[in-house]
């Protein structure tokens, strides 16, 4: 395959996911704040300041807004077009990497992601999400996992699936290591207790930005503690959004894509993916919460990037004189 | 009882639905009865039908304007136009001849040049055409073929008779909509095809592969195919794609492809791969960096050496522009007769040189009522329709002429056929044209019709999509069926 392609393909898909990613951070924060509404305005800066703090581009919003508010945050993140991260940059991207790589995908992925981006550019999707920011985001996640389905069943299983797949699941670990750090970034009011109604109110958003609540619930016999949660969301085997789950795919991938097997490597993506995963593997919480979650998480991170920035080396750049 | 056709005028010109007395052309009359029971709510929901279909599956071009590009879908009319097989076969048989033809001229004018030396075409002509290119003089082909997809522009005046506007032997684009409007047809009315015998067209991409397969160094039997494309911007993009995905190869662009020992590889993820055959959508001059323009960031530096040393196949051959000069155009029939000792089958119209004195002096007499083109333009630029030209306009050109009299041709004004097209809720006349489009591999091979262009504005002649044209699916009648 095209190494350009595959850089297309690995790249439409992590951006596919992250605009999936955003659209649940926000919908589920959105019902959390209605849910800790004490009709003071001092509480929807609270609400919001810990999602702006886990972008990257923070001065952007600065420049754009005067003030951080639930509207300004969510146009910023769903609208703004200077916002490489917004959700339309993203599917906006998306649509023009799938654009480059129109013979590679099925037909009906593209027009899915095509009819997504007329739909966001329309004056139809502004006013669906004046009417209903929730119902907005929702059906938003669903297009988008229509998608996912689309392309599952329609597109050959073959070397330009394993980019998408490995694309999917690193911006996925990551996205997941990202909204485990917004509860970091959260203050609890004061006078609340660490594992008291608030904290585990908050606990409880983090799983369904996840879509984890009832997955947790069915292993956690009714107690949402920071510690199990974070426990889930890393460690957890079989859940889709984990991240060793999601590193777990993400290392499968990469050994489809080279032909080495399981257990050893031929380039640094496959080492360095192989290298997380068995850490995830072998790893327990109470380490993690030693060191510090968000510190492990950033670390985590990191990892993350490595692993995206040798695969685009290995397979993408490998040529490139620069 | 005729509904959108009530108010239908002919008008003053060759109609191909209707004779001038208003009477139904017998293979239009089925088609008539269909549509004549229909209102404009109707058409206007089967319109919207197909719009909504090109829109979705990303059929546009982009209009920038501003920061921000909008992305429109091209004009499509749903009236079909439609050719009887008699006359199709007729246009056919001329077409085959006239490539012939072109392809024997190409391979002359880079060999031995008879053509030239017995004085059928001023060695002049030749050597001043902006796009022959004498480094490929004694360059040989695999089979002799410079022009492997050639779209011939044809047009019909005002007694019905088919002539040759222009050769686009060079990027001839637009099949894709040919091949388009036909889906876009059988979904918006699937019963009118099984009423009609219309000759499918759906066979294009694989006899386009053929061609290119059979084009490729040294008789490979199993060459490494692409197409490659300038990229996403392109207002062809979508047809470089459509064609690559119906052809089951790679898409790439410049930067995919490098050279290296004189041979052109892709770059991929298991390492170099080689490519035999290029089936570019990018001009000579953008080809190259190292050989044509410097500034070139669409290219391939190295790939004329590769093609030099016979390493790659290059479709359309390098240096086939020389046949697309509108000079060179007025030399076809004589080509016909020089090579193939036939009389052209299609002629050409009637054309003066304004490299001629004694043509120049009738051109410069005569600007307003004559169509001036530059000799090597292409999409409807650098041309001036003398009738419908301001006075600075006609000046400027005669300005031109004066400064580069091998530079431009001009033409009488040919009121072009017209077509009925449904506008506004009503069918009125609209002026067409038509791009076959010729394949030539190891037969000429031509797919039944082709791209029926429309000037979709009131009165206009000019059909290219960069000025405002929209297509219409074109039916070519199986033989042997009745019409009606």
């Amino acid at each position: 395959m095209l190494s350009r392609v595959a850089d297309a393909c690995f790249w439409m898909s992590r951006l596919i996911e992250r605009a999936e990613a955003n659209s649940r951070v926000l919908d589920v924060n959105i019902q959390l704040m209605l849910d800790l509404e004490d009709g003071n305005g001092s509480t929807a800066r609270q609400h919001w300041q810990p999602i702006l703090a886990t972008l990257e581009d923070q001065e952007l919003f600065n420049e754009l807004h005067d003030g951080i508010t639930g509207d300004a945050v969510m146009d910023f993140i769903t609208f703004e077009k200077s916002y490489a991260n917004s959700i339309v940059s993203c599917l906006s991207h998306a649509r023009e990497n799938a654009r480059m790589v129109r013979e590679q995908i099925s037909s009906e992925m593209w027009e899915h992601i095509n009819r997504l981006y007329l739909y966001l550019h329309s004056g139809a999707s502004r006013s669906a999400f004046i009417e209903s920011p929730i119902d907005f985001y929702r059906s938003l996640v669903d297009s988008l996992h229509s998608f996912q389905g689309i392309t599952v069943a329609t597109m050959t299983h073959g070397e330009g699936w394993q980019f998408l797949q490995a694309g999917k699941f690193l911006e996925r670990a990551d996205s997941t290591s990202r909204v485990l750090d917004i509860k970091y970034h959260i203050l609890l009011p004061s006078g609340e207790q660490i594992g008291g109604t608030v904290d585990s109110t908050q606990w409880m958003a983090v799983l369904r930005s996840c879509s984890a609540m009832e997955a947790f619930l069915k292993i956690s016999h009714g107690h949402v503690t920071g510690w199990e949660v974070a426990q889930f969301l890393i460690l957890h085997d079989t859940f889709p959004r984990s991240l060793r789950f999601c590193v777990d795919q993400l290392d499968a991938s990469l050994h489809c894509i080279s032909g080495c097997d399981r257990g050893h490597f031929s380039n640094d993506a496959e080492r360095l993916s192989g290298m997380l995963r068995s850490n995830l593997d072998y790893a327990t919480i109470q380490p993690i919460f030693q060191e510090g979650l968000h510190q492990y998480l950033d670390r985590t991170q990191l990892s993350l990037i490595e692993i995206s920035n040798a695969l685009v080396k290995t397979y993408c750049t490998w040529l490139d004189r620069t | 009882m005729q509904g959108i056709f009530d108010k239908y005028d002919v008008g003053e010109f060759y109609d191909e639905m209707f004779s001038s007395d208003g009477a139904v052309r017998p293979h239009y009359r089925q088609l008539l009865e269909r549509f004549a029971e229909m209102d404009p709510a109707d058409f206007d929901r089967k319109r919207a039908l197909a719009e909504r279909t090109y829109l979705n599956q990303g059929i546009t071009f982009t209009v920038y304007s501003g920061d921000e590009g909008t992305e429109r879908i091209m004009p499509f009319d749903l009236i079909p136009r439609i050719i009887p097989a008699g006359e199709w076969s007729v246009i056919e048989r001329g077409l085959v001849q006239r490539l012939n033809a072109l392809n024997q001229f190409l391979h002359d004018i880079y060999h031995g040049q008879r053509i030239l030396k017995e004085g059928v075409i001023p060695e002049e002509i030749v050597r001043s055409a902006k796009h022959f290119r004498p480094e490929l003089v004694g360059f040989d082909l695999p089979n002799n073929i410079y022009i492997h997809v050639c779209g011939t522009d044809l047009i019909r005046g005002a007694d019905g008779a088919y002539m040759v506007l222009e050769d686009n032997g060079r990027c001839p684009s637009g099949v894709s909509y040919l091949l388009e409007n036909r889906q876009a047809m059988k979904r918006v009315f699937p019963r009118l095809f099984s009423r009609h015998a219309v000759r499918p067209v759906g066979r294009y991409p694989q006899e386009l592969l053929a061609a290119l397969r059979h084009s490729a160094p040294h008789g490979n039997p199993d060459p490494t195919v692409v197409v490659l494309t300038p990229g996403i911007y392109n207002s062809a993009y979508f047809e470089h794609s459509f064609l690559a995905r119906a052809m089951g190869i790679e898409i790439v662009v410049g930067p995919d492809l490098v050279v290296e020992n004189k041979r052109v590889f892709m770059k991929t993820t298991k390492g170099l791969r080689q490519v035999d055959v290029i089936y570019r959508r990018i001009d000579d001059d953008f080809l190259d960096p190292t050989v044509f323009r410097k500034d070139s960031v669409l290219g391939v530096p190295g790939i004329v050496e590769a093609y030099r040393a016979g390493n790659v196949s290059l479709a359309n051959a390098l240096g086939t522009g020389v046949a697309d000069d509108k000079v060179t155009y007025y030399y076809v029939p004589a080509m016909i007769r020089f090579y193939l000792g036939e009389e052209p089958i299609l002629p050409n119209v009637e054309t003066y040189l304004s490299a001629v004195a004694s043509d120049r002096t009738f051109i410069l007499e005569n600007l307003p009522r004559l169509v001036v083109k530059a000799a090597n333009e292409s999409g409807g630029y650098g041309m001036m329709i003398g009738p419908h030209a301001t006075k600075e306009e006609i000046e400027k050109f005669r300005a031109a002429i004066i400064a580069d009299p091998r530079g431009y041709v001009a033409q009488p004004v040919i009121s072009l056929s017209r077509s009925p097209c449904y506008v506004d809720g009503a069918v009125e006349g609209r002026h067409i044209d038509l791009r076959p489009y010729v394949l030539s591999g190891e037969k000429t091979v031509i797919i039944p019709g082709g791209l029926t262009r429309v000037a979709m504005r009131k009165g206009s002649l000019v059909v290219n999509s960069s000025q405002g044209g929209g297509s219409k699916d074109t039916w070519v009648l199986d033989e042997g069926e009745a019409p009606c």
